[in-house]
């Protein structure tokens, strides 16, 4: 195993624990949902669950994996070590003393403030020193990513960045540019007034700073997805990228259009003017379409290669692709799902109409379809490909493999439909008990939420499924020799001089104009405002 | 760069599609005033009862029939826990927080806003159906979240 493939491995390993722990979390959040009378069912196991589940899931999971799998594209496509593999083992280490340190106080009740932490709920400081940590730990990658490109390059001056290296550069550079947001709203704002050296925080000011880095948060988690739906999928179902450059001009596209965003997060807020929340809209919609590009690309990738493996006729090339293969269909059925949870962003974004569905059922309806499905679903397959060609080790219980990606499906059918219809109905999110006193409003609610734990039960068994599958190859898998990994050829080839889509110092400082158009003044205007600090309140 | 024919048509549709869902919103905000509850004033958490905006809870009716409807969020009730407003008046809610921030949303109804101490919530609606309302917190706001509520009576008018 070489010395890259050890780190890769070694954050893997950190992200499948915490995907586990926080599907575990998710389990007692479904029977809650089904209202069983379980003894340790208590409303603030509840909420301490769904924190729980929140943070391991979309900040210690996504951010582990995606660490991994940075390292791989580096080594795997640039053909070089990582530059600088003190930081690197550095970055896992801090990040990793950080999500301990942060899952340890939300374990133990001391920060029931769900994974958006919204002052003035108040956590323990070790909660927000953790999460801290966490993303120090990533900078570090950052950083090794941003070298170990810059090396690349002083001996490839003329040649076009590989393109899965080009995709985990935009994510690179949405992360940096997204987490000073929330850097800022931490380190002023929360850690000293959680330690009393402060007495009160402006929620307002802390909302706007979360939602600048709640967004972009989205697209660091899926940009990585959709190089392994550009880079990888194509060739795991026996065909070609479609287009190569268009599938360049998507990323740089997120890089422009990720963060300007956020207020739209925040559009029943009070304290923030509608002008804005218009112009965050705008940009918000702008960034639908390197998205539509992309179910255009991916998807014509597959029809070529089901077309390659002799189709002939208008839709018979679905049925020659490789459905009983895990990472072909965890892929092809989280795009499925991801199309669906497109629409519904597209729903949340429509400045009026967000109001009927604000904080109901429907929000989380909408996210599990995306960074549950499209995110999580697809890293699930591309585990199930990377795991052997790291470790050395053939893939143990590849039948529990092969049913897992539709039992995700299923489950995902299930829960986030019934969401769906039950957050247009006004049911709130996050709720422990949807009863409202016998409330004869809330009791139409009660079928469907019967539905959504059924969803949950069948999620946790691919859940589980899934975590047999990797411990027992990590454990007892077959030594093999190391197997290559091969990424997607194009359909045509690439062009040998690098272009404008390369050139990522412009698009860098192209997107922090626009964040500065879109948040600029309005944080300024916030700041002259009278405001007034609110003191910190633990209600768990 | 080259470009596939279908592909130029894809985007050309997409882009089109994403002009008309700007439009829609543009047509909804210039020509129904629709949009977001975006009400800007702050107001001292830690003395909205004595406030004199908040001073007198509860529902007051003007000259030209027009509601005003002022609650104070707590954890874990929303103090009123019932108001009576008419049906087919305008009626504005003015909701801020005592304590933690909050949701206020009318169960069925895109009345909804969140309620975040140290500023004022306001929007204005009118119901068109008398009837008897749910209004729950939809913002997670401590153990007792789940049970925080209130009730709304919209009343035909004579």
């Amino acid at each position: 195993m070489t010395r890259s493939d050890r780190l890769s491995l070694a954050h893997f390993w950190v992200a499948i624990l915490a995907f586990g722990a926080a599907s575990a979390m998710a389990f007692m959040q479904a029977l809650s949902r089904a209202s069983l009378d379980l003894p340790w069912r208590s409303a603030k196991m509840y909420y301490l669950s769904v924190t729980a589940h929140g943070v391991l899931m979309a900040l210690v999971f996504t951010t582990f994996f995606i660490m991994a799998f940075g390292y791989v594209v580096v080594s795997r496509t640039l053909d070089q070590e990582p530059s600088g593999m003190k930081l690197a083992w550095a970055g896992f280490w801090i990040a990793l003393a950080g999500t301990v340190m942060a899952a340890a106080t939300v374990l133990a009740g001391r920060a029931t403030v769900l994974y958006t932490f919204y002052p003035p709920l108040q956590a323990h400081p070790a909660f927000y020193i953790g999460l801290t940590l966490v993303i120090v730990g990533s900078w570090c990658w950052g950083a090794v990513m941003l070298l170990s490109y810059r090396s690349w390059r002083a001996k490839h001056r003329d040649q076009p960045a590989p393109l899965a290296m080009h995709g985990m550069m935009a994510t690179v550079i949405v992360w940096f540019i997204a987490t000073i947001g929330v850097a800022a709203e931490v380190l002023l704002q929360l850690i000293p007034w959680s330690l009393g050296w402060t007495a009160t925080v402006d929620p307002v000011l802390a909302r706007m700073l979360f939602w600048y880095f709640g967004h972009p948060l989205v697209y660091f988690w899926l940009l990585p997805a959709y190089v392994i739906w550009y880079t990888v999928l194509p060739r795991v179902a026996g065909g070609k990228l479609f287009s190569d450059p268009l599938a360049r001009l998507v990323f740089v596209l997120f890089i422009l259009f990720s963060t300007p965003v956020g207020f739209h997060h925040q559009f029943m807020d009070p304290g923030v003017s509608a002008g804005w929340k218009l112009l965050h809209t705008f940009l918000t919609f702008a960034i639908l379409f390197p998205s539509f590009i992309t179910a255009f690309t991916v998807t014509a990738s597959l029809e070529v290669a089901g077309r390659m493996q002799g189709a002939t006729g208008l839709v018979d090339w679905i049925g020659k692709l490789p459905w009983r293969e895990p990472l072909f269909s965890s892929v092809a059925l989280s795009m499925i799902l991801f199309a669906v949870g497109g629409i519904g962003g597209a729903i949340n974004a429509s400045f009026g109409m967000n109001a009927v569905v604000h904080n109901t059922a429907f929000i989380q309806g909408h996210f599990h379809l995306t960074v549950g499905s499209a995110v999580a679903l697809t890293f699930m397959g591309a585990s199930y490909w990377l795991l052997p060609r790291l470790s050395g080790r053939e893939l143990e219980l590849g039948l529990l493999a092969r049913v897992q990606p539709y039992l995700w499906f299923i489950g995902m059918m299930l829960f986030s439909f019934s969401n769906h219809i039950t957050g247009l109905m006004g049911m709130p999110r996050r709720i422990y008990d949807a009863s409202y006193g016998g409330s004869t409003i809330a009791a139409a609610w009660k079928g469907l939420t019967g539905v959504s734990a059924v969803g949950g039960l069948f999620l946790f068994a691919s859940a589980g499924f899934f975590m047999l599958v990797m411990i027992g190859t990590g454990l007892a898998g077959k030594r093999t020799a190391v197997q290559p990994i091969e990424w997607a050829e194009p359909l045509h080839p690439v062009a040998a001089q690098r272009t404008w889509l390369d050139r990522y110092w412009v698009w860098t400082a192209v997107a922090i104009v626009l964040v500065l158009i879109a948040y600029a003044y309005p944080l300024w205007i916030h700041l002259q405002m009278p405001r007034y600090g609110s003191p910190g309140f633990k209600p768990f | 760069m080259n470009v596939h024919l279908y592909e130029k048509i894809w985007m050309w549709a997409s882009g089109l599609l994403i002009v008309a869902f700007l439009a829609t919103i543009t047509v909804g905000v210039a020509g129904s005033a629709l949009q977001p509850p975006s009400h800007v004033e702050t107001i001292d958490p830690t003395s909205v009862w004595n406030d004199p905006r908040f001073a007198k809870r509860g529902v007051s009716v003007d000259e030209h029939g027009r509601a005003t409807v002022v609650v104070i969020a707590m954890m874990f009730a929303f103090q009123p826990a019932e108001v009576h407003v008419p049906a087919n008046r305008p009626v504005t809610f003015r909701v801020t927080s005592a304590d933690v921030t909050h949701g206020f949303e009318i169960v069925g109804t895109n009345g909804n806003t969140m309620v975040v101490p140290g500023y004022v919530s306001q929007f204005t609606t009118t119901f068109r159906t008398p009837g008897e309302y749910l209004i729950v917190c939809n913002e997670y706001c401590g153990l007792s979240h789940h049970l925080m509520s209130a009730k709304l009576v919209v009343e035909a008018q004579p």
